[in-house]
Order: C-alpha cells, then structure tokens, then sequence
C-alpha cells in the first residue's frame, strides 16, 4: 500500500550489456586508458610539434652547409664555432642581459600593482585583473610597432617634447638602443608577471598578516617577513615565464634594438633567412636552449637556497 | 568593511591608476594617429581624417591577408578548444599516471621562445617535404594555442563537482549524454573563452606565422611587410587600430565570460 | 522452485562476495563479504578512511573491484556500468545540477522513459509531494537550503524507484537540528517507499537510530554486523565495542572447575561467575571482557546484593541527564568510566570530593565476553 505513493518504474533497470570487444571493456573497467585515449590527440599534436622537430633541429645542428645543401656527416663543428667565433657568445650574452634587466624590472614593477589588487581591491577585482592582462592577448607584434612609434626618431616623445619646447634635436638614445628593447619587453610582458604574482598573493591568508601585526611586526618588516617569502612561488613564476621567451624574441630588437639592440634571435632567424645556414641556426636554437635550462636551474637552486634561509 | 590588513593605500592606489596609463597609453597612440591626416607619425597632429581607412577598404591584399588570418585562426580555435575540452576533462576527471609530468608536456610552449619552436617546425617540415602554406601556420598555432586552451578550460572542470557527473550516470545517462546534459552546459563559459582567446591568439600570431607562411600570408605578416615602407605608416596604424580593437573585444568577452563563470561556480 | 529462489534473494538482496579494492599499495577494500536483504535500512559505519565510501561506491558503479563480485539481486555487477544498474545514490554533496531547475533535476533521469510530458510532470510533483517541497519546481538549484538540497537528491533518485538507493552521509552537511528531523524523515520515508537502504556514515548514534542493521568498518574490513541492540550489547569485539559507545576493559582469565561452574577472574573486578554457555573457553585461557559504564551502579555504601567493588572517585563532570565519573579501582592501572542518570535533581557524588570511597556495583549479565585479537 505504500508502494502506491511512489510512480512506478516503467523499465525495470535495463539488463547488463554483455560485455563487447575487448578493447570496449578494458575502456570501460579502466579509467586510465580512458583517460589516456581522451589525451591522446593532444599529446600526440603536442610530440609531432615539439619532440619530433627537436629531435630533427638537433640532428640539422649537427651537419654543415655546403653550398645550398648539406653535408651530412655528423660533426660539432657548428657547435665549435657558436663558441670560438665571439660574435656569437656576444650575442647570447647581451640577449640575457636586456632579457634579465627586462624581467627584474617587470617583476618589480608589476609586484606592487599585483599586490594592490590582492590586498586592496574589493570590489571588481575580475576587472582590475582583465585590464590588467588584456593588453597581453593583442598582437605582440603591433604592441611593439606602437612602441617604435612612440620612440621614433621623430616619434611621439622626440616631437611631443620638442614641439613643447623643451629639448632642440631628437633624444637619438631612445630608438634603436638596448633601453628601447628592455623598455618594450618590460611592457609587453607585463602580464604574465601580474598573473602569478597575483595568485600568490591572493593565495595567501590573511590571517597570517594579522598574525605577524599581533606579534609586533610593522608593516615593513611583515612585508619581507611573512608577504615576500610566501609570494615567492610567484615571483619565480613570473621571472621564468618572461625571462625564457624575451631571451628569444627577434621582433623587438629587429623593430626597436638597431645593431647595438640585436639579440641571439636575430641571428637564428638570419641563419634560417638571408644566411641560409640552417645548420648554424639549428645549433644557436639549441645553445639557446641549453643555456636558459642551465641558467632557469641555477636561479631555481639559488631561490630555493636563499628562501630555505628566509622561512 | 576594509580589516586593518587591507586599509586603503593612497600611494598604492595613485601607483596603480599610473600602472595602467601606462599599460594602455602606448597602445592608444594608434588609433589616435591613424585618424591623423599626415604621413609622418608626430606631434603636433595635423588635422582628423578617416582617408588612410578608406584605403584599406579598397585593397585587395589586405582582404586576402585578412580572410587567410580569419581561416587559420577558425580552424585553430576549434581543434584546440575541442582537444583541450578532451585534454582538460582527462586530467581532472580520470587517476592517470605521470599526470603533473603531462600537464608540464601541454604547457611547454608557454615557457620556450618561440623561434625555437618555428625553426624546429620548419625544419621538420621541410625535411618530410611539406611546402609551406596556411595549414602548416595552423599546425603552428595549434601548438602555441593548445596550452592556453588547457590552461582555461582546467579550472572551469578542477572548479565543478565531480559527483555532479557522477549523479548523471547514476541517474541512468552513458557517458556520451552526461557530457550533453551536464558537462558541457557547465563547461560552456569555459570553452567560449577558449574559443576567442584562442582564435586571438592565432589571429595576432607572428612568431611562428614568420618562418611556416608560404605564399599565402596572414594579416600581421601583411603588415610585417607593409613596415618596411614609411609612406605605408598611416594604413599600417589603421589595420592595426582595426585589429587592436577587435582583439581587445574579443578577449574582454574571453576573459569576462570565462571568469564570471568561474565565480558564479563559486 | 522459483518462489524458493526467490525468497533466498531476499535475504541475500545484495550480495557482497570476497570483494577488496586497492588503489596501489592502499588496500581499501580488503577481502569483505556480506549481505544485503531486501527492503531493509543497512548501514556502512566506520571512521574516515575505513573503507564505507569505497563500497558505496562500488555498489554503485564508480569503483571497480580489483577482486570479487557484487550481485545485485542475484545479477552480477562486474561488467554494468553506473548508469545500468538498478541502484541510484543520494551524494554526500547531493550533486544537484546547478543549472536545472528542482524539477528539471528531479525528472533528470526520466528521460530514457520516454513520457509523456503531462505523465512526466504529474510524477514529478508527487515526488514533490512526497519530500514535502511542494511548488519548490521552479526554484534553481543555488536558491535551496542544505535540507531542501538533500531532499532534492533524494527525490531525483527514488522517482526511478531503483532497487537500492545509496546515500553517501547526506547528513553530515546539516547542523544538529535539521539533521536529527531529517533521520526522522528519513526513516520514516524508507519505511513508506519499501525500497532497500545503504547508509554511510561516521556518526555512531545517526547509526543506531536509523539502521535495521549495521555494518562497521575498519582498515577496509567489515568487523561486525548486527543490529543496533546487538552491536551495543553484544559486540564481538574490543574495535566495534569502542567505536559504538564507552566501554571498560578488562583482563581476565577463565577458571573452570569440571563442567559445572565457570567464572573469569578479572583485573580488579574479582571472580565473576558466569553461564557455561556463554563462557566456551579452557581453564586458564586469557580472556578480555567489558562492562559499559552505565552498567554500572554507585553508591556511598556497599549494596546488599549482586558483585561489588571499591573505588576511589577521580573526576566527575556533570553532563546534563547524567553524570560520568571515572573512579580507580585496586588491581587495574587505568580508572573505571561509570556513567550514572541523574534520576533525582542533585546526586551527592557529584559534588563528591576526589579520593571519596564509592562502591561500584553489576550484574554478571551485563559483562561482555570479546574476542581476543
């Protein structure tokens, strides 16, 4: 009689499938070969355009040109030169240091403006955050135009200021120099520095703050005792994601660096162009690459060190 | 309301209103000279003109460039969205070994210059005998676009109850018809910004669209051309002026959609 | 023949057969079998960890089982996945759709049934009916209490009148209250609609109330199951009689003297003589007993009947309807727990001084009789 209360079910369950193929069941009783299926094309998209063209750029660095071809005995002796030849060591060292000047500067401009949103914007945070980051989604390469625009020779600030009255002849130093390639690059990757600073700032608990206040600290010394070391996650995160790609940018320097702004990438990108070496250009990706891993190791052992000491 | 922790800041808050101006007003001298009637890009400004406009309209490279840009960059949003919506569920929803090792696989164009990966390609690509063309700029910014794919559509699924898709197969629907129901209506905000921020992305690609284009060119390759000419400067500043303001439209959408959706989640 | 088979299935409704599950080197599950029988309120009891989650749900499809098998109405269940199967689960976080609508959640599962939609509404209100939520249809999901929520889930599962219905501690989320009229109403809707229970839970008295029987886990093993009276009363062990309410611990031996008389001697408790029934072991075999702390009575002076002991008062705290002392006694290291109703309005031993004699008294019957692990 209380059975009635209820709707009665019209198909009483469905009966158990028999099992089909073999490959249909272990789908079915395992979840990590479903998983593994659902990630197969992007992984395998992802092993065509990254391991497999490595893989080929490092064999290519280990021949040599010879005339419009290339001779495929295997040698190191592109990789000789990219070390004996200082115009190749000259630019590898002056890419990382407008790459680190760039990435110091970024980091440290973006840390207070990451640290207000975190700490002082109540309201509309998702908007701060938008604006903030928008201008990182529009084309690099206009991003970097509207700078040589703006540093021109005959530019916004040389025209502004001299029709204001205030300067004669053009400032030259502004285009065409390593300041005009650091200061682009600070610009234009100022928010993949906002983002994760700001995650680890918003990550950490308020609490804490209060806790340090209540046991004496002053803002000052909250700040580089308890903020700083707990956002430091961040602060590596963001150095690593400007550093490694800024050390390979070519637009930049090519639009605003002139000769004394040239950088490693201009000259991979002469190698696979107007030099038509590829294997030298093949070998300078890869020096490229073994150094920022070199150099991201260093930072991460010497971050780990001095925070260990820290906390 | 503000704890003593989160007192108002003035010198913080004056810091972050010149932090944007700064951010943005590099960026708005664009459009301001494109409207400028003079070839030469400098102050003062010589008088309001929609003329360097009028010319794009009428040039047929420009509209080749741009239906190519528009092409690449349809395809790409939608293999990478749909293979990140894949990517992005087997992650958080399936015990897989080597997970954070994969996550760190998707997520390495983010972290390696691009030249690196566009000779690499070409390389490749030219080795297997693959004449350039558009659909190997694709193949290029399916690369760079996947991760940030994953990267937006993570957290719309870390950010839902997996028991929601559990109470879906409980309550009798396959695997199949729970997606239709319940994932994807959930997932939707996610996957609308992947779709724009991606199709931005690619739109606004050069790196790679530099060493994979063949005969056909993209848009900002068009305009990597046209930079060479000074007397080209003013049509460049209005397709770029163009550009910026259907890039930054798109994404605000991306970005509000995606988030909003993120904090109603919450 | 059929009608024998039949009334075998009922007792073994679900049947759980030599089942274990490991995640790596976790073994969750570990070599459990049990029964099931139909229409009953069966409770999984056990504390975080201990494996009742697990067997949930691989009753209900989302874990598989590394060995064994489960049969569900004498159907094994190996190969059918969650949505075939005849059981439906309320979830611990109810799981309601947060972009439907209580009705649209509540039909959610009809759709496979292919009603009509006048059918399909009318089912739905009584099912509205039913949870006490009527004209609730058109609310959306994140306009709901916690209790509407729970009610929800468990209308969107019962209206496909499943076989079994799961619940994954669906009352842990509500505040004390609202949670102990939802077991009444829980209870009391299982009983109406007739339809077979698996409760998990952690919380030992919500067990006890709800349950016909129990089961109750530990380290992926199911330790006893019983019905309520009979896990408190009777437990056959030192793990299920701690984790369901207090109880005193005590070493002991058994004396035999021929097939007569039996007694255990006990730390600080004496010779306490017991049934030969109940007491199967040799002389001279150790033996560990307890006695529940209520079943113990105080008094200022020796009573003339039944065992007594003296004990010294150590701390007394006064809990409300009654009181619980803890007193030691000479022979046994830690003190006895003894709790006592607080029948009139103040007992003098509550404002007992510490170190004041008290006499504890028992019955022999009331002596439990554990398992020796």
């Amino acid at each position: 009689m209380a059975e009635t209360s209820l709707p009665k079910r019209r198909s009483a369950g469905a009966p158990p499938r028999a099992p089909a193929s073999p490959l249909l069941r272990l789908l079915r009783r395992s979840e990590s070969a479903r998983g593994y299926l659902m990630m197969s094309p992007t992984l395998l998209i992802m092993t065509f355009g990254i391991v497999v063209p490595f893989f080929i750029l490092l064999v290519i660095s280990l021949w040599t040109r010879q005339g419009f071809g290339f001779d495929t005995t295997l040698t190191l002796a592109n990789y000789g030169r990219s070390w004996t030849e200082p115009i190749y060591g000259a630019l590898m060292l002056r890419s990382f240091w407008i790459s680190g000047v760039a990435t110091v500067a970024t980091v440290l401009l973006c840390y207070p403006m990451a640290y207000y949103v975190a700490f002082h914007v109540h309201r509309n945070k998702m908007m701060w955050i938008i604006l903030m980051t928008l201008p990182f989604w529009t084309s690099y390469l206009l991003r970097v135009f509207a700078w040589k625009v703006i540093l021109g020779y005959e530019g916004v600030i040389n025209s502004g200021l001299m029709s204001a009255g205030l300067i004669d002849a053009p400032l030259g130093f502004l285009l065409y120099s390593p300041t005009a390639v650091i200061i682009t690059l600070a610009h234009a990757w100022a928010a993949f520095a906002i983002l994760p600073l700001y995650v680890s700032l918003e990550k950490i608990d308020k609490s804490l703050l209060e806790a340090a206040t209540d046991l004496g600290d002053g803002p000052m010394a909250r700040f580089f005792r308890v903020t700083l070391p707990l956002s430091m996650p961040g602060v590596i995160a963001a150095s690593f994601l400007i550093f490694i790609p800024t050390t390979g940018d070519y637009i930049t320097p090519a639009l605003l660096g002139g000769p004394d702004g040239a950088m490693i990438g201009n000259l991979i990108q002469l190698q696979f162009g107007a030099v038509n070496n590829w294997p030298m250009g093949a070998t300078l990706s890869i020096v490229l690459m073994l150094w920022i891993a070199a150099l991201a190791l260093v930072f991460l052992l010497v971050t780990r060190k001095v925070q260990g000491r820290i906390t | 309301m503000s704890s003593y922790i989160k007192r108002p800041n003035r010198a913080l808050q004056l810091y972050a209103v010149i932090f944007l101006i700064v951010l943005y007003v590099p960026v708005l001298f664009i459009p301001l000279f494109s409207f400028n009637d003079s070839i030469y890009v400098r102050f003062p400004l010589q008088g309001f003109t929609v003329k360097w406009y009028g010319e794009l309209w009428t040039r047929e490279p420009v509209w080749n460039a741009l239906w190519n840009s528009v092409k690449v960059g349809l395809v790409v949003s939608v293999i990478s969205t749909v293979l990140g919506v894949m990517a992005a569920r087997s992650i958080t929803r399936t015990r897989i070994r080597g997970k954070g090792a994969l996550v760190t696989f998707i997520m390495m164009p983010l972290v390696i210059p691009g030249i690196i990966f566009g000779v690499a390609l070409l390389v490749l690509l030219s080795r297997m005998g693959v004449p350039l063309s558009l659909y190997t700029v694709g193949l290029g910014h399916l690369i760079i676009c996947l991760p940030f794919a994953v990267a937006t559509l993570l957290p719309r699924f870390e950010g839902f109850d997996p028991s929601i898709e559990e109470a879906s197969a409980d309550l009798g629907e396959n695997g199949w018809w729970t997606f239709w129901r319940v994932t994807f209506p959930m997932v939707m905000p996610g996957i609308v910004a992947s779709l724009l921020l991606t199709f931005t992305i690619s739109f606004d690609e050069f790196i790679m669209a530099f060493f994979l284009t063949g005969t056909d060119p993209t848009l900002p390759m068009y305009i990597w051309g046209q930079l060479r000419f000074p007397k080209e400067f003013p049509s460049v500043l209005a397709m770029a002026a163009l550009i910026l303001f259907v890039s930054f439209a798109l994404v605000f959408v991306a970005q509000w959609v995606g988030r909003k959706g993120l904090e109603d989640q919450e | 023949m059929k009608g024998t088979s039949e009334m075998a299935s009922a007792d073994r409704f679900i049947s759980i057969r030599k089942v274990s599950k490991s995640f790596g080197a976790f073994q969750a599950i570990d070599d459990v079998s049990m029964d099931i029988r139909q229409g009953e309120f069966f409770s999984l009891l056990g504390a975080s960890g201990c494996g009742k989650t697990t067997l949930l749900r691989m009753l209900a499809g989302f874990e598989s089982t590394s060995k064994g098998e489960i049969f569900i109405d004498d159907q094994p269940m190996s190969d059918v996945p969650p949505h075939h199967r005849p059981v439906n689960m309320v979830f611990q976080s109810y799981a309601i759709f947060p972009h439907l609508n209580v009705r649209d959640n509540i039909a959610y599962g009809l759709r496979k049934q292919k009603l009509s939609a006048a059918r399909r509404a009318e089912m739905v209100e009584d099912m509205l009916d039913l949870i006490k939520l009527p004209g609730y249809g058109n609310r959306k999901a994140n306009e709901l209490s916690g209790g509407q929520r729970q009610r929800i889930a468990l209308a969107r599962a019962l209206i496909l009148r499943p076989k079994v219905l799961l619940l994954d501690e669906p009352l842990g989320a509500l505040d004390k209250q609202l949670r102990e009229q939802m077991q009444l109403e829980l209870r009391a809707l299982q009983r109406q609609v007739g339809i077979t229970f698996v409760f998990v839970t952690h919380d030992q008295e919500e067990a006890l109330t709800l349950s016909d029987r129990i089961a109750v886990m530990a380290g992926g093993k199911v330790l006893q199951v019983d019905t309520p009276a009979g896990l408190y009363e009777t437990p056959k062990t030192r793990d299920v009689a701690s984790f369901i309410g207090n109880m005193n611990f005590f070493r002991g031996t058994v004396r035999r003297n021929g097939s007569a008389m039996a007694a255990i001697e006990a730390e600080g408790l004496g010779t306490i003589p017991m049934s030969t029934a109940e007491l199967t072991k040799p002389d001279g075999a150790p033996v560990q007993i307890g006695l529940r702390p209520e079943k113990f009575s105080l008094s200022p002076t020796r009573p003339d009947t039944g065992l007594a002991i003296e004990g010294a008062l150590r701390t007394a705290s006064y809990m409300g309807e009654r009181s619980q002392y803890y007193l030691s006694i000479p022979g046994k290291d830690e003190p006895v727990a003894v709790s006592s109703p607080n029948t009139h309005r103040l007992i003098g031993a509550q404002d007992a001084p510490e170190g004041q004699t008290l006499w504890l008294s028992w019955s022999p019957e009331a002596i439990v009789i554990l398992e020796t692990d």
